[in-house]
């Protein structure tokens, strides 16, 4: 069936912001479904609020609206584009949830608009609760016992009814927000009380509760003929009982027989068949390990974070495959883009095996309950390829970026074999670590199982790794014990550590041996086929593909698993790709991001994929290393050449050492990239851009402190300290409240505001938790105004896209603020004055390419709060708005450009005609126990933006795009702030009484408002008798909570109660006094009537 | 032990030694499937052969006494990257390196065999040769090598006796179905009693003449090893058994056979198809399927005569012939395995398709 004729303009739904549950790999999933369908001739409309994606540039689709993903947005899209067809299935659920209300709300038909693929009935029935247990028990597939309820108390009935434990699961949300399994009544009130606030339809599923039995996962994909077929099949390392976005899953299944296997395929196909899928669908599987007795767990009718793993894993491209079947083709008429000779219509078979761990958050949120359940936690994912699972598994712990760099965790060897046992219970993100811990003590495999239900086959490789482990504590260092410790993925520098020795002793032994990384490449069908894409994973086997051209070898030619030749000579030898003729072009390689954690998001990823995509225009090789498998830098076509490895100095040398690269690029991959700048530079391989002794210059404090000085730039007095003692002694002297915080770090990690020597204690307490390799900085806070400027320099000029102005003052993170473009307030004087100070720290730190300055205004002085010679969270979002293509240009100035000869000028650029808000957002509903308080450290877990004529206009859609509802008349907002916020707080409260908002406030702000002649009304605090403002919250009648937090971190603070309280009943949460104040330039000059899309591709 | 792999070509593999360590020469193939270990150990039509698993971890679950496809493995010998030393799965009755020496199956581990297999994809299927011995002449094992050829399989792996099996599900009266052991694999006697059929497997060599005389409501060709060109006999028989009018059902080698007796040619093919991710599309519906595949032959298309038979099944990858569809009324064959094990069940509907010809139909 070709493609359908009448398809000629397609509206593409994003995701919006990232949140936990749902992250990079949808902008991943867009961004390549955009490019087939464009390939097909197809007009692309895009809509995604997400301004830090690749799908909403330029270049992705014809028309791009970053607005908001509602109804009333998109209806005006859709009436101003008049695209035919919709496509709901990549989006992830906030998509395709908008999409059916679209549908539903009979919008799609009044713009004759059809929704392409999978139809809305078969959608319906994938997603309601009780439709999917119809259809499933139509067809003969067993789903766990389970029933639908919509109150409290008929949850309680029926979990009566079935025995406890019960696992609950709200309708339509994230992640699986709010769920949880519950043990007794009480815990059930509570989950499914929660759980049914939280779902879009009000409805929960209480189910026999299957904790234990293996969960496996199938990411299938159908065409419009009925072509069925399974694209990867996944096995989850802790079984059903933790969300699979939190589990460890390895790939393809590792412990099924074929009969079981196949079992669970059929009903994978029988399922997506029943359901008239029409593209990709991930179906979720749990399988009793004693028997063959199985369950559907659930049906994801569309691309999802497992689609994005399994093409990873497979090199099939789902996405792309997916809009092709929506435009009309069947899968026999696709080709297969990897092997160019094959079509889509084949099941990848993969020849090595793949393990994901989740990057979960607790690194930043220290005092966040670890404990993993059925609710999504994770904020990435980093993925591994090798070919035994002990391999996959030490690259995955060590690109996770985290402490632990093997299967030992620091802190474990001194626990009370009690207390591992005991902990083995414990579902968390260190239950790994807390079994090889018990193995390493004797526990038989067995023993372990009974209580994790981690399976035996698991267990063995675990035992394995640790049994290796001990071998060469004992230094065994033979060639044998080593081989077999680097294939089963021991870094060089782990091995030396276990052995004694330094990291170089163990390579050049390990060289003396011959033993030398091979790669071998992703090609979907295990060798079956030539392969055309260099998507390549390192193992310690003989056979290096990377080194050779694509062709046959020689007949006779010896294959020897042991290597003889060393490899370096070989590579610089042999041409790489058949159609890329060796010498001609000049290899760069890009550095990745990594994982996707707080502070560091998809953003990184973005420009990453800008610059590959800059210096192929430019006719350079690229090379791209990453680990994360949602991102768009790690699909197949994107650089020249893809390795799939863990981002630490060790790992990227193997690929330098084979592929010699001209230059490398770190300024685009995060803190990820930039921190392995001076490794390359000691491997020999030249910086492109700021060299690693810049970045050093600007992170090392006192060489900073002179730049400073030298270029006569004000900074916050401040010292560098090592102890608490210091610490409190430097705060004495630069006078509170004072900034403490860590150097080297990623959004504010570990970043306090002290107003006294308790609060320096505590924080130095919880900072030297972890073993701290650079000094901690004492910096006197300033609370002015916080502005942040991007800049390219080229060595002599800067270009400015544009200033942002910070609606939060400083001390709350950068990440946290609301920014704003043009800026507001900042007199031109400052400006220039920003220019000045950019353009000389520039100079001093020897920036060659992209600059990002914080900066504060401060009793009319403008201070350098950091400066980072990087690329920055901003940097998609301003080259949107302004139309200066900021990674291309310092691309270009990089390899020696000026920046007088691109086009774009020097100095601050102009403004633009709009207004751009980037608005942070937070996925606090999915993390208990965090403190939602804004401060210096970094909270938010995605962005998005409004754009707007005006800024009361812009900062409206920004709001909305974040799913914020600032009160109307008739609303309510409970107010409860700190006294230092009392003064300021009263403007803003009468603001809100003007607009027929009723103000409720707690005894001290209430003093404060009435003495400044407020009304409001009185609500009992925490402590004092019921109803107090807990219930009020709980109640459902509260719109909006202003509550500032107090100094310190009190986790059973009253103000903590009430934020947590909030986030939990789904009420928004101010914790700022500027949020405050925007919220009511809203409420006041917005006009949501009069808010028009803005087809960013016309600026 | 060490264990050392030699091919035709003169690629030398080293590795440990798994299984038994006794030498043994074959033709080595490789099966990218990635469960089934068992099932395809144990497949009648792998006699001769070694098997290279491409997928790296072999052994995981162990080995159980109900997925065997016969009574033992046929295969000569085992090629794989890792072995599990022990296997987890609640059926696993022992370890996969205990089988394979309790039948003198040689095996060797530790080999890059990505490597291996781009080498046989690349030059095609070849014999070779696992040694254990420390020190080899490499002259007198290319000698040996060269010498090879995998020949009288289907003699070696047919039964010598007829065998019935009763039907697994009371359908009434049952259909009765020969089944001809060229090297029949369980799972497929188990799609005919499954559906209700009585199943008589017959001994390879069993005459049309007696096929015909016992009364059989059907005649199914099962799968074997080997060149199916080697088969003269055989051929001539179902020449015969063709000329009658008994609705007949062939699978793999069965199906080649049913090609050769019917005037059409086979040809060997670079490596074959050994795997379980196999698109089959079916010409008649425009239906893709994906299949459980073995063989290393293919009926040669340009040698269908229209009047005869008509290409019914193509191979999606590269358009090789899949199944045929016979003039004359209820006779179908083809070259994928619709019994799967290992592998996709997709195909199972043939079955069903064979018995409402035996029922009258003709489908």
């Amino acid at each position: 069936m070709p493609k359908n004729p009448n398809i000629k303009k397609v509206l593409v739904l994003g995701s919006g912001p990232i949140v936990i549950g749902q992250a990079a790999e949808f902008d991943y999933a867009g961004t390549q479904a955009c490019r087939a369908l464009k390939e097909e001739g197809v007009e692309v409309v895009l809509v995604n609020s997400n301004p830090a994606t690749i799908m909403t540039d330029k270049d992705i689709a014809d028309h791009v609206y970053i607005e908001p993903l509602n109804l009333a947005s998109v209806e005006q899209i859709i009436a101003k584009e008049q695209p035919d067809s919709i496509l709901p299935t990549l989006g992830g659920q906030t998509g395709l949830n908008l999409a059916m209300n679209l549908h539903e709300q009979g919008i799609l038909e009044k713009y004759n608009v059809r929704l392409l693929g999978t139809s809305p009935e078969s959608i319906r029935k994938a997603e309601d609760r009780q439709g999917f247990k119809d259809a499933m028990e139509e067809i003969g597939q067993p789903c766990v016992v389970s029933d639908v309820v919509e109150s409290v108390e008929d949850a309680a009935a029926f979990a009566a009814s079935i025995g406890y434990p019960v696992i609950v699961r709200p309708a339509y949300t994230l992640g699986g927000s709010g769920g949880g399994i519950a043990y007794d009544e009480p815990s059930l009130r509570e989950i499914s009380d929660r759980g049914i606030h939280l779902s879009r339809v009000g409805q929960v599923l209480i189910e026999r509760c299957i904790s234990g039995w293996k969960e496996i996962e199938f990411e299938v994909m159908r065409d419009g003929a009925g072509n069925v077929i399974t694209i990867c099949s996944m096995e989850n390392v802790d079984p059903v009982g933790v969300h699979t976005g939190d589990s460890i899953v390895v790939a393809p299944t590792q412990t099924l027989a074929n009969r079981e296997y196949q079992m669970l395929r059929s009903s994978a196909l029988d399922i997506i068949s029943a359901l008239e899928i029409e593209g990709g669908c991930n179906v979720q599987l749990a399988l009793n390990p004693d028997s063959f007795e199985y369950a559907v767990i659930e049906v994801n009718p569309r691309v999802s974070r497992s689609s994005a793993l399994a093409s990873k894993a497979t090199g099939y491209p789902i996405a792309k495959v997916a809009a092709k079947v929506a435009l009309g083709y069947t899968l026999d008429e696709i080709p297969n883009a990897v092997t160019g000779a094959t079509t889509a219509c084949f099941e990848p078979t993969v020849d090595y095996c793949v393990l994901k761990i989740p990057r979960l958050p607790f690194d930043k949120f220290t005092t966040a309950s670890r404990t993993l359940g059925t609710q999504m936690k994770a904020t990435g994912e980093v993925m591994a390829i090798g070919n035994s699972f002990e391999g996959a598994l030490m690259k995955a712990i060590r690109g996770l970026e985290l402490p632990v760099k093997s299967l030992r965790m620091a802190g474990l060897e001194d626990a009370y074999t009690e207390e591992i046992e005991e902990r083995l219970v414990n579902i968390d993100d260190q239950r790994l670590f807390v079994v090889a811990e018990a193995l390493r003590r004797g526990f038989s495999p067995e023993k372990i199982n009974a209580i994790t239900k981690y399976d035996i086959w698991f267990l063995d490789r675990l035992q394995t790794i640790v049994d290796m482990e001990d071998a060469l504590e004992k230094g065994r260092l033979d060639a044998d014990t080593l081989r077999e410790a680097k294939e089963m993925g021991f870094a060089d520098s782990w091995i030396a550590a276990l052995a004694g020795k330094e990291r170089k002793e163990i390579k050049a032994l390990r060289e003396s041996f011959g033993i030398r990384p091979a790669f071998k490449m992703v090609d979907t069908c295990a060798a079956e086929f030539e392969a055309q894409t260099p998507y390549y994973y390192s193992t310690y086997d003989g056979e290096n593909e990377a080194a050779q051209p694509l062709s046959l070898p020689a007949v006779g030619e010896i294959a020897p698993n042991i290597p003889s030749a060393p490899y370096l000579a070989a590579s610089t030898q042999a041409p790489h790709r058949a159609d890329a003729p060796a010498g001609e072009k000049k290899k760069v390689l890009v550095l990745g991001s990594g994982p996707i954690r707080i502070g560091q998001g998809i953003e990184f990823d973005y420009c990453s994929v800008h610059s590959v995509w800059a210096f192929k225009r430019l006719g350079y090789e690229t090379i791209i290393i990453n680990n994360n498998p949602e991102t768009v830098s790690t699909d197949f076509d994107v650089a020249d050449k893809l390795y799939f490895e863990p981002l630490t100095a060790e790992d990227v040398e193997a690929v330098v050492e084979l592929e010699r690269p001209w230059g490398a690029v770190v300024q685009f991959g995060g803190q990820t990239a930039i921190k392995l700048a001076q490794a390359l530079t000691d491997m020999g391989v030249p910086i492109l851009g700021t060299p690693a002794d810049g970045v050093d210059a600007a992170e090392d404090r006192e060489r900073f402190d002179e730049i400073l000085n030298e270029c006569r730039i004000p900074r916050a007095a401040g010292r560098t300290v090592f102890t608490a003692e210091e610490a409190v002694a430097a705060a004495n002297e630069v006078g509170y409240p004072v900034l403490v915080r860590p150097s080297y770090v990623l959004g504010g990690q570990g970043m306090e505001i002290a107003y006294n020597d308790k609060n320096i204690t505590d924080f130095m307490r919880i900072i030297n938790q972890n073993v701290q390799e650079h000094p901690i900085l004492v910096d006197k806070y300033l609370m002015g105004r916080e502005v942040e400027v991007d800049g390219v320099f080229d060595g002599e000029d800067v270009l400015i896209p544009g200033i942002m102005e910070h609606v939060e003052r400083a001390g709350v993170h950068s990440g946290d603020s609301i920014s704003v473009y043009p800026s507001l307030h900042i007199e031109d004087k400052h400006k220039e004055t920003m220019l000045r100070y950019t353009r000389d720290l520039s100079k001093a730190l020897g920036v060659i390419g992209l600059v990002n300055i914080q900066f504060v205004i401060y009793n009319d002085t403008v201070y350098v709060i950091e400066v980072n010679p990087r690329s920055s969270r901003t940097i998609p979002y301003i080259s949107k708005v302004t139309g200066v293509p900021v990674i291309d240009l310092a691309t270009k100035v990089m390899l020696g450009s000026r920046l007088r000869d691109l086009g774009y000028g020097t100095g601050i650029y102009r403004e633009a005609d709009y207004y751009a808000v980037k608005m942070p957002v937070f996925s606090f509903e999915k993390l208990t126990d965090v403190d939602t308080g804004l401060g210096p450290e970094m909270k938010s877990t995605g962005e998005c933006l409004g754009l707007a004529e005006s800024f009361p206009q812009a900062l409206l859609k920004a709001f909305k795009g974040a799913g914020m509802k600032a009160p109307k008349r008739g609303g309510r907002v409970i107010i409860t702030v700190k006294d230092e916020d009392k003064a300021e707080i009263t403007g803003i409260a009468r603001g809100m009484a003007d607009m027929g908002i009723e103000i409720l406030a707690t005894a001290g702000t209430a003093d404060a408002l009435e003495a400044a002649g407020v009304q409001c009304r009185r609500v009992a605090r925490v402590s004092e008798a019921h109803p107090n403002i807990i219930d009020m919250i709980g109640s459902g009648t509260v719109d909006l909570v202003i509550n500032t937090p107090t100094r310190g971190r009190k986790q059973n603070s009253d103000g903590f109660k009430i934020r947590r309280c909030a986030v939990e009943h789904s009420v928004a949460c101010i914790t700022a006094i500027d949020t405050a104040r925007a919220i009511l330039t809203v409420r006041e000059q917005g006009r949501s009537d009069q808010l028009r899309p803005i087809d960013i591709t016309a600026i | 032990m060490k264990a050392t792999l030699i091919l035709a070509n003169g690629a030398v593999f080293t590795g440990r030694s798994i299984g038994s360590t006794a030498d043994r020469v074959c033709e080595m193939v490789f099966n990218t499937s990635m469960t089934g270990y068992q099932e395809i150990l144990t497949d009648p039509s792998y006699a001769g052969q070694g098997i290279v698993m491409s997928y790296p971890l072999i052994g995981n679950y162990g080995v159980n006494s109900e997925d065997n496809e016969s009574d033992r493995p046929w295969a000569e010998a085992l090629i794989v990257r890792h072995i599990s030393p022990r296997g987890s799965n609640f059926r696993c009755e022992t370890d996969l390196d205990s089988y394979l020496k309790q039948f003198d199956i040689t095996g060797i581990e530790g080999v890059d065999t990505r490597a291996l297999t781009r080498i046989l994809r690349n030059q095609g299927t070849m014999n070779g040769m696992i040694t254990c011995a420390e020190h080899f002449n490499i002259e007198d094992c290319m000698a040996r090598i060269r010498a090879y050829r995998v020949e009288g399989t289907v003699e070696r792996v047919t039964r010598s006796a007829p065998e019935v099996f009763a039907p697994a599900v009371d359908c009434g009266k049952p259909l009765r179905v020969a089944l001809m052991d060229y090297g029949v694999k369980r799972s497929m006697i188990g799609c005919l009693t499954n559906r209700g059929c009585e199943v008589t497997v017959l001994p390879a060599h069993t005459s049309a003449g007696e096929v015909l005389a016992g009364g059989f409501d059907g005649v199914m060709l099962s799968n074997g090893p080997g060149d199916p060109a080697d088969n003269v006999e055989i051929i001539a028989e179902l020449k015969k058994l063709y000329e009658s009018e008994i609705p007949i059902f062939g699978v793999c080698l069965g199906h080649q056979l049913l090609a050769l007796a019917t005037g059409a040619q086979t040809r060997r093919m670079r490596f074959g198809h050994r795997g379980a991710n196999h698109p089959v599309k079916d010409l008649r519906t425009g239906r893709s399927q994906i299949t459980s595949q073995n063989h290393g032959y293919v009926v040669c298309a340009d040698s269908v005569d229209p009047a005869v038979a008509g290409i019914s099944h193509v191979n999606v990858n590269e358009g090789s012939v899949e199944g045929l569809q016979y003039k004359r009324p209820k006779c179908f064959t083809v070259q994928f395995h619709p019994e799967a094990a290992p592998g996709p069940k997709d195909t199972k509907y043939l079955f069903n398709r064979f018995i409402e010809n035996m029922k009258g139909g003709d489908l």
